[in-house]
């Protein structure tokens, strides 16, 4: 397969998704285009750690903190403003600050991955305390009241640009989200392609390698980070809109598992996998919410060890692999009798 | 004595206590974690197993001294033991999936409980009574507590530097190939260890059951605290975990007497994080270079 029949066939199934969401609130019920809003929203999310970790290396257990702190800006903007354009910019502006701050902190002090996992973690619980114990009137911004755990009800939802008095319908939120998820993973394949998504994986890869041939893995790391906080900011943003409401809990320790459970369940290393992850995971969980046979964390936590264990590469990898096995056999039925050995082949044949 | 000297001791008696308490609640993971190299994110879930199995012994009857001191850390060591078995010995030198893995176990564990005893558990009264100094009382208790970790302090002392189980288990986390080749089991090594580390962890749950909310998700709470406190104590078990922990113990009791426990807390985390980026060894790395 040449690079340009690749591309045309990734154009085509573009194509075929953007259809699909066009399609999607003229055949299901509001209440299913409400969910696959959210589902959508919570993928946006995983994309933001399938890159920072499958790509950048960077193993960060406080996702969640970006992404609340994303919905957090939205809401204070846009109760302030009545109008969620500036709200938008402000949700991905704020959490990439925040991240551009804590990477710093932690890349330029060369602090190895487990505690930057600590840091991250922790960071995360100061946010999900800080935002739990501003209940009271005095705890304001402008004209937004943070409400501490009860949150902020009626947070104004999207609205068109520029134009407070046109709300979006439930539909017009479920085109937005699904458009942002399509642009987030399009914008990342292109970072990907280029230069500066290589040298991101180079420094994955190899990091004193990586600085050898000139590059300064800490200031990549950096820039990954924001990129993945401005991300996880945008999701916050997305959720806010999905239910009009904002509490602590956005910062909580069981989402950040969820975002880790999502790439591992949906291939490390893929930008496909964790979006197929977070909508399955999230299914399931939205499943079992509505009895009370088996706990959710308990499930979650199976799902997650089994992966580890069993399944390390996650699902998109596996049946890719698979994939490519049966093609294969479909190819060549029988296989080559005469195949020279491994070990004659020169190093470096292929 | 004056009100004014009161409120210092007390506030001197509860900085003791935080800093016994966070000991107590760390020493585990400082083996598990500091000695072994294993990141285990269910340390917050082996104290709740142990605070579980304080309450449910005792409101079945039996005495609360023994369900402390002795059912939970010989619970808890017990299902570490199985836990290490089943899970932890495929993970050692993948420290990633080993992150990832316990992580699974956390949440697992947390299920478990909640399935079997709901949300909340009745829970069990602080034995010992209390005493007054002027206007402000305070607890025996806390000075149990303090004594504990006192006697845990001195019991892991005396078994690594003194018994043949602490120079083997210090040996083999050194070098286990080499304590292979001297003809000693590692696997046994790794396996006793951790569930020595699982043990004193539940022994620290079933000690602060009494005054601790007892809910599954209680392990949250703690196990930020204990890996900051471990990281920054750095690896030496004992002078790395006193040294963090009377920091951050500190630090705590007097940020929360200053403003409110949340802003305490948001004062030990924010100062965590500067000492990690300026001490990346931890306190007993930079100053206590080798003891123990």
């Amino acid at each position: 397969m040449t690079t340009k029949t690749a591309l045309g066939l990734q154009l085509a199934a573009l194509a075929v998704v953007i259809v699909g969401i066009a399609l999607v609130p003229g055949y299901v019920q509001i209440f299913t285009v409400m969910q696959l809003t959210l589902f959508a929203s919570m993928a946006v999310l995983a994309l933001s750690l399938a890159f920072i970790w499958g790509f950048g290396g960077i193993l960060s257990f406080g996702q969640t903190a970006f992404f609340g702190l994303g919905a957090y800006a939205y809401a204070v903007t846009a109760v302030n403003f009545q109008d969620s354009t500036p709200a938008i910019v402000m949700a991905v502006l704020v959490p990439s600050l925040f991240a551009a701050m804590l990477g710093y902190f932690t890349f330029y002090g060369r602090i190895s991955d487990v505690y930057f996992g600590v840091i991250t973690l922790t960071v995360t619980l100061i946010l999900f305390n800080v935002a739990n114990s501003t209940s009271g009137q005095e705890y304001h911004i402008g004209r937004a009241q943070l409400g501490g755990f009860n949150g902020m009800p009626a947070v104004p939802t999207f609205n068109m640009p520029f134009n407070p008095s046109a709300p979006l319908y439930p539909e017009q939120g479920w085109y937005v989200t699904a458009g942002a998820l399509v642009a987030v993973y399009c914008m990342l394949r292109a970072i990907l392609a280029g230069r500066f998504g290589r040298v991101v994986v180079a420094v994955k890869e190899n990091e004193i390698r990586a600085s050898l041939l000139g590059y300064d893995p800490r200031l990549i790391k950096l820039l990954a980070f924001t990129i993945g906080g401005g991300i996880a900011g945008l999701a916050g943003a997305l959720y806010v809109n999905w239910g009009a409401f904002v509490s602590p809990n956005v910062f909580s320790l069981s989402l950040s598992a969820q975002i880790i459970i999502w790439v591992t369940v949906g291939g490390l290393g893929t930008l496909l996998g964790p979006v197929i992850g977070a909508v399955l995971i999230e299914y399931i969980i939205s499943s079992i919410g509505s009895q009370q046979v088996v706990n959710a964390n308990l499930v979650l936590g199976a799902v997650l060890l089994i992966f580890v264990l069993l399944l390390p590469k996650g699902l998109v990898p596996t049946l890719r692999h698979l994939a490519l096995e049966v093609l294969h056999r479909f190819r060549k039925p029988a296989a080559p009798e005469a195949a020279p050995p491994a070990a004659a082949q020169p190093l470096g044949s292929k | 004595m004056g009100p004014t000297m009161d409120i210092y001791i007390m506030l001197g008696l509860n900085a003791l206590n935080g800093v016994a308490s966070l000991f107590l609640l760390c020493v585990g993971l400082a083996i598990i974690f500091g000695m072994m190299k294993i990141v285990n994110l269910a340390h917050g879930e082996f104290i709740m197993l142990g605070a579980y199995a304080t309450v449910v012994s005792t409101n079945a009857g039996v005495n609360i001294w023994i369900s402390m001191l002795v059912i939970s850390p010989l619970f808890v060591g017990v299902v570490g033991l199985v836990i290490e078995r089943l899970l932890i010995r495929h993970l050692y030198g993948r420290l990633i999936d080993s992150m990832l893995a316990t992580w699974g176990l956390s949440l697992l564990i947390t299920g478990i409980i909640t399935t079997i005893f709901g949300n909340t558990i009745k829970g069990v009264q602080t034995p010992l009574g209390s005493f007054s100094v002027g206007q402000y009382s305070s607890s025996y208790y806390n000075l149990f507590i303090f004594a504990m970790a006192l006697v845990v302090m001195a019991i892991v002392f005396v078994v690594m530097r003194f018994t043949r189980f602490g120079m083997i288990a210090r040996a083999t986390m050194q070098n286990p190939g080499m304590s292979a080749a001297l003809g000693i089991n590692p696997d046994r090594v790794y396996m006793l260890t951790f569930a020595a580390g699982a043990g004193l962890t539940g022994l620290a749950g079933g000690l602060i059951a009494p005054v601790a909310g007892i809910t599954p998700g209680m392990g949250a709470a703690y196990v930020a605290k204990a890996f900051i406190t471990v990281v920054g104590g750095g690896t030496s078990i004992i002078t790395g975990t006193i040294s963090a922990a009377s920091l951050f113990g500190t630090i705590d009791q007097i940020g929360s007497y200053l403003t409110t426990p949340v802003y305490g807390q948001v004062i030990v985390f924010t100062t965590a994080i500067v000492l990690i980026r300026l001490l990346p060894q931890g306190i007993s790395g930079r100053f206590f270079k080798g003891q123990l």
